[in-house]
């Protein structure tokens, strides 16, 4: 009895970080947490093959993940229009209408390939190591690695076009000289 | 490692600096949701869950 109330309790510590990396993963916070639903219904349900001791978020996580990957796939069939559906997530969460300063990057993240941008925030933001993010998504440690960067440039790119103007004329200016031979 | 300033393609694209803003950006965007906690419907779900196996066990 007091066992499973501390997987409970483990499960319970792990929500907040489940529920960032479905909402950043999807785009769409009810589908986020509905995702987070049936990953906690899963994760009880198979509990027996659960090893205690180990890593219980990067079990919980991989669990998320692959729901998203086979609900992703059952979604792309659908015509989604991104900007349309994540207003309407927003109406529904008006507290995330304030946070205008993560909706570039919450578009730029949408616009990168599931794979890269799952690795991009299992690293980049959950605080996975490399060798537990290729174990959570069942690849090879130097996979994760080059969809990390890939996802950074890619992320560079999109957000770059429109901060270059916050970053002045001087940038600019030298962005022009050192390329001399453009002139 | 990386120049500050890469061009390519005719774009402007700036390395270090961009890439470390970006990663404050991720990680602010992220810890934003976990400082939300954990909502009730997952706290009641799982007590719920709980509440029927010590039931079933019982």
């Amino acid at each position: 009895m007091a066992e499973a109330r501390t997987v409970r309790d483990e499960i319970l510590a792990a929500v907040p970080s489940l529920r960032a990396f479905a909402i950043s993963l999807s785009g769409h916070v009810d589908q986020a947490d509905d995702l987070v639903q049936e990953t906690l219904y899963r994760a009880l349900a198979h509990i027996d093959s659960f090893q205690p001791g180990t890593n219980m978020p990067a079990w919980l996580f991989t669990i998320l993940r692959n729901l998203f990957r086979s609900d992703y796939r059952k979604r792309r069939r659908e015509i989604e229009d991104a900007d349309g559906k994540y207003a309407e997530s927003l109406k529904s969460h008006p507290e995330q209408e304030g946070k205008v300063e993560f909706e570039e990057l919450r578009a730029a993240l949408q616009k990168l390939p599931s794979d890269q941008r799952e690795a991009l925030i299992l690293v980049g933001a959950s605080g996975f190591s490399y060798e537990e993010a290729a174990k959570i998504c069942g690849c090879a440690v130097g996979t994760i690695k080059s969809r990390v960067n890939r996802a950074r440039a890619r992320l560079a790119e999109l957000l770059s076009i429109e901060d270059a103007a916050e970053f002045g004329p001087d940038h600019k200016t030298r962005a022009v000289l050192s390329t001399g031979a453009r002139r | 490692m990386q120049t500050d300033v890469i061009q390519r393609k005719g774009r402007v694209r700036l390395g270090r600096d961009i890439q470390g803003k970006i990663g404050q950006q991720l990680r602010a965007m992220y810890d934003d949701v976990v400082k939300e906690g954990v909502p009730d419907r997952f706290a009641d779900l799982l007590r719920k869950l709980d509440e029927r196996k010590d039931k079933d066990a019982g």
